[in-house]
């Protein structure tokens, strides 16, 4: 309706105008974030190395880990307390204490770590127990054919097929950055899956079961894929 | 709700029944807040505060409908949830606090995806397409008022302003699509391979930087409301008092009377356009 007593000018449509623009930026930021993302992490990767304040810590993808955790709180353990036991189709039901775990031979895998949420170490060193040896010490008996980790949180789980499971870049890690695996990063002991997303790398690990099929862990039965490949992943393992 | 009505009212206003109806144009006489014509005034401001009829206050401006005010203030809520979960899930001291990142997760999910919906149902109010439409419309002095601000001119002679000012329509405009955009993106990393062509990362990178944005921007709209307590009283109450609309919106009520005719004419012009 125009008629002339409508005297009231309708004017520009400016907020309209406002909002199809930020849809336009939020297009246009999709378009090319991942052209930005590079920029920004190594920006922002090199200003993090100096600053005092960590505040870059709050900015998207600071570098640097993020802590995430399932429960509200995770007891911790130590080197009395900490048990990690092998159980399921094996011959040999173990339970290894911290000092048995460094006593075997240790290896160290560098590698980048990548979390489904967008954020990324580069070149990441872990350093512990081959998950191969832990289950050849305890024999798999058929028809073993998984994997799966149970966690001292009391609720994150995992798993693993046996072929995932043996390769070489498969750790029960103790180590991580040439230190002691914090109990933040899911100290003392935490499994690292090098060749897959980090939610695979379950923290806290205390269990470990052989079963014949493959159980979903947490988020697994929350949606996520159970074979967590990284894109570039080899496959196959053709490191072993 | 406690009433509010001729709290602030201007010394020496005669007060007037509550609940009298319709107040008739002309009956303002002897009220020491001077204005030009005292009989235009009233119908502008019957015809601004006549839309839900009865609710009419000594001295007091209808800003607000009920309606209006609900969909604020499940927004509001929803919004607070919304940020509360994802300050829990992004920044690392409060995610080792709090923890359990599946229910965190869930919260900001669905408190995220909700946002919108105070907006759909609001859009079944007539007083709020109403205000959608005004806040949408950039009237000359809106360019005034963004030139004002630009000179950090302040002082209301400096910033006219309509019911809505300039800030406050860039500021709905753009609000709604930054929504719009975290949804969007949230959707892409709730849903795994929703559109494949978008990588998660790339989702997240956008909803990270624009999570950022919207904090600073929500920030200036608390400080704004904080800074000034008959502006929270309206959203609240639904009702400001004259003086403060025209002081802070000078065009309000001109317009809004300028654009009447008769109660009829508004009424149908209202109808019309909604």
């Amino acid at each position: 309706m125009a008629g002339p007593e409508k005297r009231r000018a309708e004017g520009a449509p400016v907020g309209r105008r406002a909002m199809l623009g930020m849809l336009g930026a939020g297009a246009a930021g999709i378009a090319a974030a991942p052209y930005l993302q590079r920029g920004w992490e190594s920006v922002l990767g090199a200003a993090s190395q100096a600053d005092p304040t960590g505040l870059t810590g709050l900015l998207p993808n600071p570098g640097g880990f993020r802590y995430y955790s399932v429960v509200g709180s995770v007891p911790r353990k130590d080197e009395t307390t900490y048990r990690l036991r092998v159980r399921g189709l094996v011959k040999r039901p173990t339970t290894y204490t911290l000092a048995d775990l460094r006593a075997m031979p240790q290896t160290r895998v560098v590698h980048d770590v990548l979390c489904t949420d967008g954020w990324r170490v580069e070149r990441t060193p872990f350093e512990g127990v081959r998950l191969s040896e832990i289950l050849d010490a305890a024999g798999v008996r058929s028809p073993g054919a998984a994997v799966h980790f149970t966690c001292f949180d009391g609720a994150y789980t995992e798993s693993l097929t046996l072929e995932q499971a043996r390769r070489s870049d498969v750790l029960i890690a103790l180590k991580m950055q040439d230190a002691p695996v914090s109990h933040a990063h899911g100290g003392p002991v935490r499994l690292y899956v090098a060749p897959m997303y980090f939610y695979k790398s379950a923290k806290w690990l205390s269990g470990i079961s052989v079963t014949d099929t493959v159980v979903p862990g947490y988020w697994e039965e929350r949606g996520y894929a159970v074979d967590g490949w990284l894109d570039d992943a080899d496959r196959h393992d053709a490191a072993a | 709700m406690p009433s509010t009505a001729g709290s602030t009212t201007p010394t020496g206003m005669t007060p007037r029944p509550d609940r009298g109806g319709p107040v008739r144009p002309g009956a303002a006489g002897g009220r020491a807040d001077a204005e030009p014509v005292p009989g235009d005034a009233d119908r502008a401001r019957h015809r601004a505060g006549g839309a839900e009829g009865g609710g009419q206050r000594p001295g007091r401006i209808k800003r607000f409908s009920r309606a209006e005010r609900m969909v604020h203030r499940a927004t509001g809520l929803l919004m607070l949830v919304c940020l509360v979960s994802a300050a829990c899930l992004y920044l690392g001291p409060l995610a080792v606090l709090v923890g359990r990142r599946h229910l965190m997760v869930t919260v900001h999910e669905w408190s995220g995806i909700s946002l919108p919906l105070p907006f759909l149902l609001g859009l079944l109010s007539a007083e709020f397409r109403a205000d959608l439409r005004r806040l949408n419309r950039f009237a000359p002095y809106d360019r005034e008022w963004l030139r004002a601000a630009r000179h950090r001119l302040r002082g209301p002679q400096a910033r006219p302003a309509g019911k809505f000012n300039a800030g406050q329509k860039l500021y709905a405009g753009w609000l709604a699509g930054a929504v719009v955009v975290m949804a969007f993106t949230g959707l892409l990393m709730w849903f795994l391979g929703l559109l494949p062509a978008i990588s998660r990362t790339s989702a997240i990178f956008v909803h990270d930087l624009l999570a950022w944005a919207i904090v600073i921007v929500l920030l200036g709209h608390v400080r704004k409301a904080f800074e000034d307590p008959e502006t929270r009283l309206g959203m609240r109450t639904g009702y400001v008092s004259r003086t403060w609309a025209q002081r802070h919106h000078s065009r309000w009520l001109g317009e809004e009377h300028e654009t009447g005719g008769d109660d009829r004419a508004d009424r149908a012009d209202r109808a019309d356009r909604s």
